[in-house]
């Protein structure tokens, strides 16, 4: 499954919320504000690595880093997708929820 | 009692505050607090800024745009000081949680802890949030 976030850690629960569902081999997509949480140093770093070290695929959306400023602030364990990426786990993943 | 402070060419100079809490691209209220900013300079008020929370995103270096085609109005904070819009301050708690230092940062800005900052706020006539 592929579990996508699109919220800021600091100012919502969403990411919470899809590391309590998400399952190994399962995907996490960090989309627009949620791309902060890739970023070294955020308050989410710690949950992002245990995640990582559980299995659970780790992306962010490229695009959305560089819009942000915080393309070279990306921590190890997460790997960067541009929008065809984003198309290929949506196409390989049977579903997908968005964590709006 | 008198509610008259500075009087400059007649008109009455009130402090304000300006705080955005908000990180700049996943809303419109970034740009929109930019936009009132600079309609306030026309008014020749004390104007200053505070970035709290993930508003202190809103003045990261080397944002790029172009993947996303989202407008980039980064430029326009470093052109705030022509319009003598030179008081930004940045919550240190706010930077430091979000692993950053002024250093990330595309003005030159006052870094204040949130006691001082608050303290700050306190002093003005007006603040309005964003």
């Amino acid at each position: 499954m592929l579990h996508i976030v699109n919220k800021s850690p600091y100012e919502r629960n969403s990411l919470d919320a899809a590391l309590r569902s998400v399952t190994e081999g399962s995907a996490l997509l960090l989309i627009e504000d949620a791309v902060y949480a890739a970023t070294q140093g955020n308050a989410a770093a710690a949950k992002i690595q245990s995640a990582a070290a559980a299995g659970i695929k780790v992306f962010a959306l490229k695009p959305d880093l560089e819009t942000r400023g915080v393309a070279d602030r990306v921590m190890d364990g997460v790997s960067l997708v541009d929008y065809g990426g984003f198309v290929d786990l949506v196409a390989e993943q049977p579903n997908c929820q968005s964590w709006l | 009692m008198s509610d008259e402070m500075d009087m400059d060419e007649g008109g009455t100079i009130k402090k304000f505050m300006f705080v955005n809490r908000k990180a700049p691209y996943g809303s419109i209220y970034a740009l929109e607090a930019l936009e009132v900013v600079l309609i306030s300079a026309a008014f020749e008020q004390d104007v200053s800024m505070a970035f709290v929370d993930d508003g202190v995103y809103q003045l990261m270096k080397n944002i790029n745009s172009e993947g996303t085609e989202i407008k980039n109005f980064s430029k326009t904070y470093r052109a705030l000081e022509g319009y003598d819009i030179e008081k930004l301050y940045v919550e240190q708690e706010s930077l430091e949680a979000r692993g950053l230092t002024e250093d990330n940062l595309i003005v030159d800005v006052t870094v204040l802890p949130a006691a001082e900052m608050g303290k700050l706020m306190a002093e003005q006539d007006v603040v309005i949030s964003h």
